[in-house]
């Protein structure tokens, strides 16, 4: 395994990708609205409704958690104390809604982008293996899925205490949950994904059809991680760390088995959706070859 | 190094591929001395894209054996990958890129590690001015260029040309042909697919027939014309032009023809040594004595024919 020249298809992509204006403008505006807006909104929306029957709904839920959670959510008045759950609980999964989408958005063209543009027949004639591909591949999506994760989650941390710290007497985010979640357990299920759509963008025929199997194969994966995420953040140390084991476990066998499943025709159009193949003759003894001059 | 150089630099034996129930490839034996220009001609669909795609080991044979510079794709196709050039009938580009960035890609790939690689080839396909342009706003003669710097940028012991002049100006069609020359001039093995048999013209030092996945000829252009061009016209010219008129009393000459110089056909090309013998002694100072050549447009169907026939015969 040659990571040069691994980094090299890496950076070529992220090349691109910062040329595509088309691309990148509206994942970052989904990312702002996922990790500014929403939660802009809906703390201010929460923290300055005193006494209104959401607040009240918001309390009866709290007071349905287990008394550990309980707790753990710190404020005062049911106000702050709605506002802290939901920027700590329940606005937990956008932090794999947002990767998923983009690296899903990304990883779904990979190699089939290559085969519409024509570069695949260049990368097959190269020396690159398919391995050095499939791993180039996937760190091209893995990389702006995760930094999208990151700043998003940098950019929120800051939302978040200014909106709701100063009613609980300072900065209180991110929490430890949230900590596992982001460098623990996002990066794997990241990597789960992309994994399968990288697979996939190497069989179907067109970009189209890419994009429509990463969403068949997204959708699973953030529901299972949506529910994870929701789930870890109240018992971050113990099943945060268990289910990131686990899910680093799945992707280490998914990206090897993945990248052993990539085939250098594929980059020239060819064996995709194939038919059936003719039985091919061998050479037979006393077959003329062609005349020499 | 590659191993086994004294070897031909490509050598097919009954090499079969197919695409579904489309037989690309059929029993194709294919031997290219090291240091040549071969040239591939043949229809769409005769099977000269795939034979480089096998060369390369960018596919697979379903059967048989297949050794480029010694080695065998199934087994050292990285290697093979590492010493090869190719240039597709339609040369892609990351076009959101720059020139100098689709090359700089094509570098890592090579492993080479200095830009002056990049430098150079620009330089030499004259692009040098428009490598920090986004591809995207190429012409269809810098593209062309461009994949010529790209295919040549690591010095490749073998470059492949697959329909490299197709839909190119005049200029980069010289472009191209000089490239090939000046490679072979260097020792380089070049293989060029085309079906466009002028371009052949000149620069092949073999010439292989190919149709429906089968070479059905290969050779020397000169060979080539040995075997299969039966044309016994002679062009004389000669510094006393009239005095040439008496050539068609001779006997063998079938038909004489004027035309500035005399094109005479005689019905066995045996004949000339004698015919030129007489002219001298009748006091005819020749300038000229050439028998007609086909060019390899006139070979190539002429050759067709011939097969045709041997095919109907059979």
């Amino acid at each position: 395994m040659n990571w040069h020249r691994a980094w090299a298809v890496t950076r070529t992509d992220l090349q691109q990708l910062a040329k595509s204006r088309d691309y990148w403008l509206p994942m970052g505006l989904l990312a702002g609205l996922f990790f500014v807006v929403v939660p802009v909104v809906a703390l201010n929306v929460i923290a300055s409704a005193q006494g209104s029957d959401a607040i009240e709904q918001i309390g009866t839920v709290l007071q349905s958690l287990p008394i550990s959670i309980q707790n753990n959510i710190q404020g005062d008045s049911p106000e702050v104390r709605a506002a802290f759950a939901i920027a700590v609980y329940l606005l937990a999964p956008i932090a794999i809604i947002v990767p998923l989408t983009i690296a899903a958005a990304v990883g779904s063209n990979t190699i089939v982008g290559e085969r519409e543009r024509g570069t695949g027949e260049f990368l097959a004639h190269s020396p690159i293996t398919e391995r050095e591909l499939y791993a180039g591949k996937l760190l091209a999506a893995l990389i702006p899925g995760y930094a999208s994760t990151l700043v998003g989650f940098g950019v929120y941390s800051v939302l978040v205490n200014l909106i709701v710290g100063p009613k609980l007497g300072g900065w209180f985010f991110p929490t430890a949950g949230w900590w596992v979640l982001i460098l623990w357990v996002v990066p794997p299920f990241i990597a789960i994904a992309l994994s399968l759509i990288v697979r996939i963008s190497a069989r179907v025929q067109s970009a189209a059809a890419a994009q429509q199997a990463a969403s068949l194969v997204s959708l699973p994966v953030i529901v299972v991680s949506y529910a994870v995420a929701s789930g870890l953040i109240y018992d971050p140390l113990r099943s945060g760390l268990a289910t990131g084991a686990l899910a680093w476990l799945t992707a280490y066998i998914l990206v090897i088995t993945g990248a052993k499943s990539l085939r250098r025709e594929t980059l020239l159009g060819i064996g995709i959706g194939a038919g059936k193949r003719v039985a091919v003759p061998r050479r037979q003894e006393g077959i003329a070859g062609p005349a020499k001059g | 190094m590659a191993k086994g150089m004294s070897e031909p630099a490509i050598k097919f034996q009954g090499v079969f591929r197919a695409f579904g129930d489309v037989m690309a490839v059929r029993d194709l034996d294919l031997e290219i001395p090291a240091g040549s220009v071969a040239v591939l001609l043949g229809p769409n669909g005769a099977g000269k894209t795939t034979t480089i795609r096998l060369s390369t080991g960018a596919l697979a044979a379903d059967s048989g054996q297949i050794s480029v510079l010694g080695l065998d794709p199934r087994v050292d196709a990285g290697e093979i990958r590492q010493l090869s050039g190719v240039v597709p009938p339609k040369p892609a580009f990351y076009e959101r890129l720059s020139g100098r960035a689709n090359l700089q890609f094509a570098a890592q790939l090579w492993g080479l590690e200095s830009d002056l690689a990049i430098e150079e080839s620009a330089q030499r396909f004259g692009i040098s001015g428009s490598l920090d342009s986004d591809v995207g706003g190429y012409s269809t003669g810098m593209r062309t260029r461009l994949a010529l710097a790209r295919a040549v940028l690591h010095d490749p012991a073998v470059l492949f040309l697959d329909e490299p002049t197709a839909g190119l100006d005049p200029e980069s069609a010289r472009a191209v042909l000089a490239l090939i020359t000046e490679l072979a001039g260097k020792g380089r093995t070049i293989v060029m697919c085309t079906h466009l048999l002028h371009e052949a013209e000149g620069i092949a030092d073999q010439v292989v027939m190919m149709s429906e996945g089968h070479a059905w000829v290969a050779g020397p252009p000169d060979h080539l014309v040995n075997e299969y061009w039966d044309d016994r016209r002679v062009h004389l010219d000669a510094e006393n032009r009239e005095a040439l008129a008496v050539v068609k009393e001779f006997e063998g000459v079938v038909a004489s023809e004027t035309n500035g110089f005399v094109t005479v056909e005689l019905d066995d090309l045996n004949r000339l040594p004698a015919l030129v013998q007489r002219l001298v002694t009748q006091g005819v100072r020749l300038t000229r004595v050439e028998p007609v050549q086909p060019t390899l447009e006139q070979l190539y169907f002429e050759m067709q024919r011939h097969h045709r026939g041997e095919e109907a015969k059979s």
